[in-house]
């Protein structure tokens, strides 16, 4: 096993070349931002102006060529708030509606049907934005954007750390089940808290021993540009271009019907 | 900056009387070390694991402070002041390449020393190059280093700070992980480096191929400093630190009027 | 926890998003003289731990798990501040990336479960270790406590952006029902893992707990005299005290008085004239048999939040203030 790089990472990163990922990274998080801010504002009565969305959204996937299967795979993060979403029909009040002879509240509906609406086209945003940059370059964005550098450095920080954390405490997990620890009862979890506790002070000393060997060549908290370029004026534009639609079929939505 | 000191008859380094403890810690890791080492020879510090010399090889780039003592490199004594300067002409090499190499690629790596100096994007790329190929590793450039061998992460790993162009070298356990073709490698390429350099090891062996003189580093003070082979032919005084010779190895019989320990 | 876009109205996510930002920047800016070379790599590990923490879920009861949240746990390693930081990272980090959370939800997640669990947590930790001892049984007792009651502070704060964001028909009084209560349970989970995470570091690395820096080292490595199972029950009884004071308020049997309002059609009115244009959200009143006594609740737990997290600001500066001489 070798932790601690960035580059293992890369399971979130889909190899490709294509306009999607060409776009320098702060540009893609800009616009990736914008566009979730665009979609929440959306009221969620403008079904249309939601459509718009999602044909942009579908867009970007295929100019990105990123296969729909991965996508979706990877929205399963949203499904414990859809579950909560799906009940609301029929733990809300209000006016009741009958749908195939069940009564629901219409206000119940419509709140289910504005969660998950602006869930999945955030969400859906998020994966398309991880899959199409590296990490390294998502870090020089946000050095770039003016992050303070010590939030950068502690996320760049955390992300070598990741791997290795993660993958002991999976291994240790392993270790535990085969030994037929099946943790029922909630003192039964000692030994799970325990070494995660082991695997925090691991993965610390890891990372102490690499920020000294950052230290070492002249590191002083910001992470040097490393990078080619920064974000070309037309590479702005064409980050924002789903944000702007979204945001034009919100406009037209308002001055179409009156509000 | 190399033009105004005389090569090899300068001190480099000069570590004089120093104490380290750390915090919390019942006793102090360094105690009273003092040490000189001439501008452009290797030095091997000898010492079993715990004798602190990786403590030691951390003061020599300011990553620890003494407590009491100094700690000089090139005429600069190390303080907040001198800092910058005597990391960017001490390159240190930590034991574990994958703590060093943590960026996505090996080129990433490479440039990040010269970067956080603040060299632009034509000097950078071509300290890059030049360290690779010094290292023979020009073609691990695009490569992601956790892919790569133990050797190869090693070359990688010195190639970082060669391209800070550092006038020293300390290396920490060089030789863990490494198979013997690669140790050997290696040796042959430190070499060929007209740095100085510190050798941090236990790998007697390999400490003889590399350093004509040795240290020993026990209980936090050196309590030993000869030419390497003489060191080595001296299993029992080699025993009292803690140091033993690899099983059915025989250090060669080098200065004439000695006969074999 | 990870509250999805649009789960808030746009409003609630604005004004948590304003608030998120100021606290953070002050955070950044004491950060600046307490977070040294050593801190970063140690907030990273925190980060990363909590990170993959989050992944693995924990058994509550039959058939409910819950994830830690780990605001509390970063809070007595790194400080609040810095833990305050830790946990923003981590959230923010899932959000962009995992598109666990969503970005314009990112107010209010940060707020509840990065800024209440921290600041909160360490007021609860900072009171918990005056009455146990000066010891790491102390320290982790204290964690786990701490920990368990941050979880439902990190609900009740939800529940309370609610009120005033609800997106959904579903009143005040049922959201906090419902939050607080299935909070209590993983409360217990945290305090648990919290707690015996700190024994585990205390009994490596002492140095690396900014909750026991007062404490001398020897005293700590010793090890935790607490048995899981003590830790546990207490952590339950805990939880449950909160979760029964906290019911009392929000116990729904209309009295006398209401009864008689209701039965003339009072409630109705006074609701319409005592809310037109007033700052809760339409959908987080409507249906609550008992307006006067959801508000009282609402207040209650607004004042507990505020007076808890107000608590451990003011401790993280004085401690800073302390800590600065060294």
């Amino acid at each position: 096993m070798s932790g601690g790089h960035l580059g293992n990472h890369a399971h979130l990163h889909v190899p490709g070349a294509t306009p999607v990922h060409r776009l320098a990274p702060e540009a893609a998080l800009v616009g990736l931002v914008a566009f979730a801010v665009a979609v929440a504002l959306t009221p969620r009565t403008y079904v249309a102006a939601f459509a718009v969305d999602a044909a942009v959204l579908a867009g970007v996937i295929a100019l990105a060529r990123l296969s729909p299967a991965l996508v979706l795979r990877r929205l399963v993060v949203i499904v414990p708030f859809l579950a909560v979403a799906a009940v609301l029909p029929f733990v809300g009040g209000g006016d009741q509606a009958s749908v195939a002879g069940v009564e629901v509240s219409r206000d119940g509906l419509w709140a289910a049907w504005g969660i998950v609406a602006k869930a999945v086209l955030g969400a859906t945003a998020s994966i398309v934005f991880s899959a199409t940059n590296r990490l390294p370059e998502v870090l020089t964005a946000l050095t770039r954007l003016r992050v303070p550098p010590t939030l950068a450095a502690i996320v760049s920080s955390m992300l070598r750390s990741l791997d290795l954390v993660a993958d002991q405490l999976r291994r240790m997990r392993t270790a535990m089940v085969a030994r037929a620890h099946d943790p029922r009862w909630l003192w039964q979890a000692r030994p799970i808290a325990t070494s995660m506790g082991t695997v925090f002070v691991r993965s610390y000393e890891r990372g102490e021993r690499t920020h000294a060997a950052m230290v070492a060549r002249g590191y002083s908290g910001t992470m040097p540009d490393l990078g080619d370029r920064g974000a070309t004026a037309a590479e702005w534009v064409a980050a924002l271009v789903p944000a702007a639609v979204a945001a034009a079929a919100l406009v037209v939505h308002l001055t179409g019907t009156g509000g | 900056m190399k033009a105004g000191e005389t090569a090899g008859s300068a001190d480099e380094i000069v570590v004089d009387d120093v104490r380290f403890g750390y915090p919390g810690a019942p006793r102090a890791v360094l105690d009273g070390l003092s040490l000189t080492v001439p501008a452009g020879e290797r030095l091997a510090v000898l010492g079993p694991n715990g004798s602190g010399k990786t403590t030691f090889a951390l003061h020599l780039n300011g990553l620890l402070t003494p407590e009491r003592g100094t700690v000089a490199v090139g005429g600069l004594t190390l303080g907040p002041d001198t800092l910058d300067e005597v990391r960017r002409r001490v390159g240190l090499v930590f034991q574990d390449p994958d703590d060093q190499l943590f960026l996505h690629t090996v080129a990433d790596d490479v440039a990040f020393g010269p970067a956080n100096l603040g060299w632009d994007r034509t000097s950078r790329d071509a300290a890059v190059a030049d360290a690779l190929a010094a290292v023979g590793a020009s073609d691990l450039a695009p490569r992601t280093s956790h892919h790569l061998s133990g050797g190869e992460k090693r070359r990688a790993a010195l190639a970082t700070v060669l391209s800070m162009a550092p006038r020293v070298l300390v290396l920490d356990e060089p030789t863990s992980g490494l198979d013997p073709r690669g140790r050997r490698e290696l040796a042959e390429l430190l070499d060929t480096r007209p740095e100085t350099q510190v050798i941090v090891t236990h790998d007697l062996p390999f400490a003889l191929a590399v350093c004509p003189r040795a240290v020993v580093l026990d209980e936090g003070r050196i309590v030993a400093d000869a030419p390497t082979v003489d060191l080595l032919r001296d299993a029992e005084r080699l025993g009292r630190h803690g140091l033993e010779l690899p099983y059915g190895y025989a250090p060669p019989a080098a200065t004439p009027g000695q006969a074999g320990g | 926890m990870h509250a999805p876009d649009g789960f808030l109205s746009p409003g609630v996510a604005l004004a948590t998003g304003l608030i998120s930002i100021a606290v953070v920047g002050l955070c950044l800016r004491a950060s600046r003289h307490e977070l040294g070379d050593a801190q970063v790599p140690l907030a990273g590990a925190a980060a990363a731990f909590i990170f993959a923490a989050q992944m693995f879920n924990f058994p509550v009861a039959s058939g409910t798990t819950g994830h830690l949240l780990g605001g509390a746990l970063a809070a007595v390693l790194l400080g609040p501040r810095t833990g305050t930081l830790v946990v923003t990272v981590v959230v923010v980090v899932q959000a962009l990336l995992f598109a666990d959370g969503g970005i314009t939800a990112l107010g209010y997640n940060v707020l509840n479960m990065a800024i209440v669990p921290a600041f909160g947590g360490w007021a609860l930790f900072r009171l918990f270790r005056r009455v146990l001892p000066a010891n790491a049984g102390g320290v982790v007792g204290a964690t786990g406590l701490a920990a368990g009651g941050s979880v439902v502070l990190s609900a009740a704060a939800f529940s309370l952006e609610w009120l005033f964001g609800a997106t959904a028909p579903v009143p005040f009084d049922t959201v906090f029902g419902a939050m607080v209560g299935v909070h209590a349970l993983i409360g217990i989970g945290e305090g648990l893992i919290s707690g015996l995470a700190v024994a585990a570091v205390l009994a490596s690395r002492p140095d690396l707990v900014a909750g026991a820096a007062d404490l001398p080292a020897e005293s700590l490595r010793r090890g935790a005299p607490v048995t899981a199972r003590t830790f546990a029950i207490g952590a339950a009884l805990v939880v449950l005290v909160m979760a029964v004071v906290v019911s009392q308020f929000a116990a729904d049997d209309p009295d006398g008085l209401e009864r008689v309002a209701e039965d003339r059609g009072f409630v109705d009115e006074g609701r319409d004239h005592a809310l037109a244009g007033g700052p809760f959200a339409d959908y987080a009143t409507r249906g609550i048999d008992d307006e006067s006594l959801s508000l009282a609740v609402a207040g209650a737990t607004g004042a507990v939040l505020t007076l808890l997290v107000g608590y451990g600001v003011v401790s993280a500066v004085r401690r800073g203030r302390s800590g600065a001489v060294t």
